[in-house]
């Protein structure tokens, strides 16, 4: 069921392709989506992800319905907005990526260089356990405002090295992420940039992912969309869950205050 | 840590013209505040009295991030790209702020850019339009995720407005259409040069990057790059 639901969309994601190869303006692709409507093939992975939530897996052979999002342990509505935060047990701010390998670790048994190994799809790949369940979890929040908190001395210290994180500048071509992230209505090729330092472009970013990439059929997660901005920065590989992840995130969720979540969104 | 210092003393001895002497360490500590953590040498009287600063920071437990310290624990080495990418020289780090200026550096780093710039020794500016083309088309290069034996694009396009038929063009720099309606006196083709090998030596703290300086292109590459811009021919300076 889950299945074909995927190739129908990957069969969707080959012909948007051949139509955002010719014309791959932003209004086209506006357009485009919303002949989806509602349709969002994200709809699917999200049910995979629900499974895994709730099917007992890993060594221990437990779900994940103890593990803390937090909100209390098992509660998945509208945690996703209040991401990354500051949890006692680890004594460190996450973000859900992280939690959730923390979850997969601690409750369920896996190995966390396993998890890590395979965590996002590589090209062919037909979607991962990470990827189904950070759908299912934003899925969950649709709709709530983004409201990362800044109580804790933890979560106020991961914004300001966020943000310094943000100007740092470094890498063969100088880039740091203010380079594409700090203005306004500025483009790479064809391809729309957020100003990640304001409400507008942090909520409209923040909000949106993670998202179901019709170019490549598969739901991509904030942690995917983040490793590759270091890629491209010609940086060594971001890890997921890492301190620069969660900084980063914290950053732009606190500057993405009172947007309303809108995940899993649809992306060329 | 060394490395950082080293750049840090770097940094220093163009802000002042002089990077000699017994207080080059703690000086450049002063310079470099991520650099400052975790070097416990308060034995000057500078050294105590940031020592004794940062004792009264500790009251609100908010320490300076160390974002270098951050990234080299978060980051992983693949295919042939290490941590060592992200050792910072003196310009980066008076460049990595929100208001991107390098403040009372700015002059220094920028003669320091313009005196590198290794210009073309027998004269030879321009190349093949064509090729130009192509490597401005190219966005790869030096990412973990590119063949290091293919060579490396300019990726121009990516942030100019360029030939009249690319409509995939960023908006991240100025339009170059007609670039070439500038001329080929020997000024412009030194400014176009040096300011594609190295565009902080005329504003520093630029997004651009230091294409010659950094090794991205090689002197040939750029001398297509160069071709495209400046010569009649390259569909930069035709109408359509």
């Amino acid at each position: 069921m889950a299945m074909s639901g995927r190739m129908m969309g990957g069969l969707l994601g080959g012909a948007l392709l051949a139509v955002g190869l010719a014309q791959a303006q932003d209004d086209t692709f506006d357009e485009y989506r919303s002949m989806f409507g509602d349709d969002n093939p994200a709809i699917f992975i999200v049910d995979e992800g629900s499974e895994l939530w709730t099917q007992a897996r890993g060594p221990e052979n437990v779900s994940l319905e103890q593990c803390d999002l937090g909100q209390g342990p098992g509660v998945v509505e509208n945690v996703y907005g209040q991401l990354p935060r500051y949890f006692e047990d680890t004594d460190s701010v996450m973000d859900l990526e992280g939690r959730l390998i923390h979850c997969m670790v601690e409750l369920q048994g896996f190995k966390r260089e396993e998890i890590i190994e395979g965590i996002y799809s590589g090209a062919g790949d037909n979607g991962t356990e990470m990827e189904a369940l950070v759908a299912y979890v934003a899925d969950a929040s649709q709709g709530s405002k983004v409201a990362v908190p800044q109580s804790h001395p933890e979560e106020k210290a991961a914004y300001k090295a966020g943000e310094a994180l943000f100007y740092h500048r470094a890498g063969p071509y100088d880039f740091s992420c203010a380079t594409c992230h700090r203005q306004s209505d500025k483009r790479i090729r064809l391809q729309s940039l957020p100003n990640l330092t304001e409400a507008e472009g942090a909520r409209a970013t923040y909000t949106t992912w993670p998202a179901y990439r019709i170019s490549q059929g598969v739901v991509r997660t904030m942690g995917w969309r983040m490793r590759n901005c270091a890629r491209q920065q010609r940086l060594p590989e971001l890890q997921p869950g890492s301190e620069a992840v969660v900084d980063l995130l914290m950053y732009m969720g606190v500057n993405a205050e009172g947007g309303s979540m809108d995940a899993p969104g649809l992306k060329r | 840590m060394m490395k950082r210092l080293m750049i840090s003393l770097f940094a220093l001895s163009l802000m002042s013209g002089c990077g000699q002497g017994g207080n080059g360490e703690q000086s450049a500590a002063s310079t470099n505040p991520q650099a400052q953590a975790g070097n416990a040498s308060g034995n000057t009287e500078q050294g105590a009295q940031a020592d004794a600063a940062s004792d009264t920071n500790a009251a609100s437990a908010v320490m300076a991030p160390d974002p270098d310290a951050i990234l080299r624990t978060s980051m992983q080495a693949r295919n042939g790209v290490g941590l060592d990418r992200l050792d910072q020289d003196s310009l980066q780090i008076a460049c990595s702020n929100a208001e991107d200026r390098a403040g009372d550096q700015a002059g220094k780093l920028r003669e320091a850019a313009m005196a590198a710039i290794e210009f073309p020794e027998d004269g030879n500016y321009l190349g093949d339009w064509k090729k130009g083309e192509a490597i401005a088309q190219n966005g790869r290069g030096m990412q973990y995720s590119d063949d290091p034996d293919d060579p490396n694009g300019g990726n121009c396009y990516a942030c100019h407005e360029l030939a009249a038929g690319e409509v995939a063009y960023g908006t991240m720099g100025p339009s170059l259409r007609n670039y070439g309606q500038r001329g080929q006196s020997e000024a412009m083709l030194k400014y176009t040069w040096g300011k594609i090998w190295n565009p902080h030596a005329y504003m520093v703290c630029s997004h651009m990057p230091r294409f010659g300086e950094a090794g991205i292109l090689t002197p040939d590459q750029i001398r297509h790059v160069m071709a495209l811009l400046l010569d009649p021919a390259s569909p930069v300076n035709k109408a359509e």
